[in-house]
């Protein structure tokens, strides 16, 4: 993936196909430490401890149109690649809890990329998720909560237009300056 | 600068839209979002897709995705489903998404090239 909010996206997926209704994303930068760490919390149905440990492995997979599974292992190996790991905790019924890490400034760490589109792409096709977003550079953050939008829209559903519209530009704006992260 | 309070607006907006179509949608496009999609810039298309919705202020065509279909080396792939007729565009990237809704969405002609299937 050329992008780190295009494995966000994918990961999503996941969350989605496990039936996720809440899904809460962060992404924090400590510069002090040189450490990027992208987490995915959701409330989905989990993964059993015995998958759990397989999980990383291509060759297991969920999908049933072919034998081979990249997400999990892409992102693993992205994290590897920029001296970090990814840790997974997940049990039936509770959700899943995937956190990465990798070494901010490492010449192999892809950048972030175009995370509001990511967030707006999750919503158009989601719109009854509820969906958190948190970006943080050092003790700066910004919070995306969809909660706090449905209370705004009043029954207006989050995948219209107009309301997508807003959301990319209200994510752009509220990633870019001091909790920017390239 | 965008603040939560611009939502008010950006509401009423999204009722008249919904008024207008009344429930209704005319034409249906789907965005395959497996791994193999997302890796090949399906981003990109749903975006190109939603911004050409919006700026020829289309509301009632329903967006929405699906997984992996083994389609991969294909992707990114697209269906339009519309008069009860699914096409499936492969190899799709921003500007041929915006031709597919202006051509096909918008105007009924399918762009007979770009289709890897249709049934």
């Amino acid at each position: 993936m050329r992008e780190l909010s295009m494995h966000i996206l994918d990961l999503a997926q996941n969350s989605i196909a496990a039936g996720a209704s809440r899904l809460e994303i962060e992404v924090a930068a400590d510069t002090n430490a040189d450490r990027l760490v992208i987490s995915l919390q959701d409330n989905g149905r989990g993964m059993a401890p015995d998958f759990v440990s397989r999980v990383k492995d291509p060759f297991v997979t969920t999908r049933t149109t072919r034998r081979v599974g990249l997400g999990i292992p892409m992102f693993d190996a992205a994290a590897r690649a920029c001296d970090g790991r990814l840790a997974i905790q997940s049990s039936p019924g509770k959700g899943t809890y995937l956190a990465a890490t990798f070494k901010l400034s490492h010449i192999d760490r892809a950048p972030l990329g175009d995370i509001a589109s990511t967030i707006v792409t999750i919503i158009a096709v989601n719109p009854d998720l509820h969906l958190r977003y948190t970006q943080r550079v050092d003790d700066k953050a910004f919070i995306f909560d969809t909660d706090e939008l449905k209370t705004q829209l009043d029954g207006v559903p989050l995948n219209e237009g107009p309301v997508l519209k807003w959301i990319g530009e209200y994510v752009k704006q509220g990633t870019s300056e001091e909790t920017e992260i390239n | 600068m965008k603040t939560l309070e611009d939502l008010k607006k950006v509401r009423e907006q999204a009722l008249e839209q919904m008024k207008l179509r009344e429930g209704k949608f005319s034409a249906k496009v789907v965005v395959a979002m497996g791994t193999c999609g997302i890796a090949a810039g399906a981003r990109e298309v749903m975006a190109a897709i939603l911004d050409e919705l919006d700026k020829r202020g289309i509301s009632d065509v329903a967006v929405t995705q699906t997984g992996c279909k083994g389609l991969c080396e294909q992707e990114p792939t697209v269906d339009i489903i519309k008069n009860g007729q699914s096409v499936t565009y492969g190899y799709v990237d921003a500007d041929k998404a915006r031709q597919i809704i202006a051509q096909h969405v918008v105007n009924g002609n399918v762009i007979g090239d770009w289709v890897v299937s249709a049934s």
